[in-house]
């Protein structure tokens, strides 16, 4: 089916534009043209359709839902619901005290923080399509990891006391009213919607988000473009390659200081991996842009000390470059006929 | 004289929604108080966790998004 997209750049680039297909810059163009398309006629129909389906879920709920479960289980549920809750991560602070303020530990909010920007319907639906689902399975398990071990180390550090004042308050008291007043945390129950509502729902998220990454996926695609079409093959395999451990946490350090969303990322990744460059350096590069970004730790400076955002931050880094290492090693096994 | 404060940590999203409610309130002829809360601790206490929130006279009557056109009406006129 979406062969209709590789048909539709042939033509235009070649036959309408009149580009010679062996040229650097007939196969750039192809390549963005086929890439735009596809994404973004993808990314129309499956944000409308995701959005109907989870439309009653709300943070209000995952809170519930999450609040006094196990240590363990809170981990995972903490990731997997960052993974699939509609969130602007314009909205990280209130989030990450409404989770503290009802005695949620810390490192469970941090798995949800964690993983909210590494995986969601944008990024998942770009990954299949440009990548293929054994690629796709393998970057959410990643991201899963990432949060959920993120979450435990800063757990198991008693991350808590480097809080600020006013929120460890607020989390010391909400642990004393879940142990003294179970009740007051069951869940609410859920509101049903009808299908009107849940319509005008999944209308309204497929044209904020739409409007928010188009222009992502053009920046993302056009680089992706550029590198397909003019680095020559197999260089990074030869300058790169898996056999330099040093690349993995160069690919960190220079993921860092570029700061884009999954959206703009995940065309660039696609042209990388093509080229050569090892899966799992790839990986660590695109999550260190994505998940380790200077605006959002400057936001949370608002509820944390210094010492707990270095900390968070080194913990983040050091999980990419783990996931880069470990993938580098299995990547033969894990992707073959990649 | 309604106040309304609008909770959010200043993003854009936060922004419009002050400047909906000032407009909507001008062309109703109604003189409103909108502030802006950026205090993540003030935040906190309203239990709000998706922003941009409106609170009229301290109740918190949506959050989440930029309100509709007519809900603002609604609020100014109730």
């Amino acid at each position: 089916m979406l062969d209709i997209f590789t048909d539709f750049a042939n033509w235009l680039t070649y036959s309408v534009i009149g580009l010679d297909p062996a040229t650097r810059l007939g196969t750039s163009v192809h390549f963005f043209i086929e890439d735009t398309t596809k994404i973004l006629f993808l990314l129309v129909v499956m944000i409308y359709v995701i959005a109907l389906a989870r439309a009653a879920l709300d943070l209000e709920r995952v809170r519930a839902y999450i609040q006094g479960k196990n240590r363990f289980a809170g981990y995972a549920l903490g990731s997997g619901f960052g993974a699939i809750t509609p969130f602007c991560s314009c909205s990280s602070i209130p989030l990450f005290l409404g989770f503290t303020s009802a005695g949620i530990p810390l490192g469970i909010t941090m798995a949800f923080l964690f993983t909210s920007p590494i995986i969601n319907e944008v990024a998942v639906i770009m990954l299949w399509s440009l990548l293929g689902w054994k690629f796709t399975l393998a970057y959410v398990v990643i991201g899963m990891a990432v949060g959920i071990i993120g979450g435990m180390i800063l757990d198991a550090m008693k991350g808590e006391r480097w809080l600020k004042d006013f929120a460890a308050k607020a989390y010391q008291k909400a642990t004393q009213t879940v142990k003294e007043h179970p009740e007051e945390t069951a869940i609410q129950p859920v509101q049903k919607m009808t299908f009107a509502e849940r319509h005008q729902f999944a209308k309204n998220e497929l044209t904020d988000i739409v409007g928010r990454i188009w222009k992502w996926v053009l920046i993302g695609v056009g680089l992706g473009a550029a590198l397909h079409g003019f680095v020559p093959d197999g260089w990074f395999a030869e300058n790169l390659g898996s056999g330099q451990l040093w690349s993995v946490p160069a690919a960190v350090l220079a993921g860092l200081p570029l700061y884009s969303n999954a959206t703009g990322v995940i065309p660039v990744m696609e042209s990388l991996i093509m080229k050569g460059l090892p899966v799992g350096t790839t990986l660590a590069f695109c999550m260190s842009t994505v998940a380790a970004s200077f605006p959002e730790f400057i936001m949370l400076k608002q509820v944390m000390t210094f010492r707990l955002l270095g900390l968070i931050f080194m913990i983040l880094l050091a999980n990419f470059m783990v996931v880069g290492w470990v993938i580098n090693a299995i990547s033969p096994w894990l992707f073959t006929g990649f | 004289m309604k106040h309304f404060e609008v909770l959010g940590t200043g993003c854009k999203k936060c922004v419009n929604t002050a400047e909906s409610i000032e407009r909507i309130a001008r062309e109703l002829g109604q003189t409103v108080i909108v502030e802006k809360v950026t205090d993540p601790a003030k935040i906190m206490e309203y239990q709000v966790m998706s922003t941009p929130a409106v609170a009229v006279d301290g109740k918190v009557v949506h959050s989440g998004s930029i309100p509709e056109h007519d809900t603002i009406v609604g609020w100014l006129q109730s």
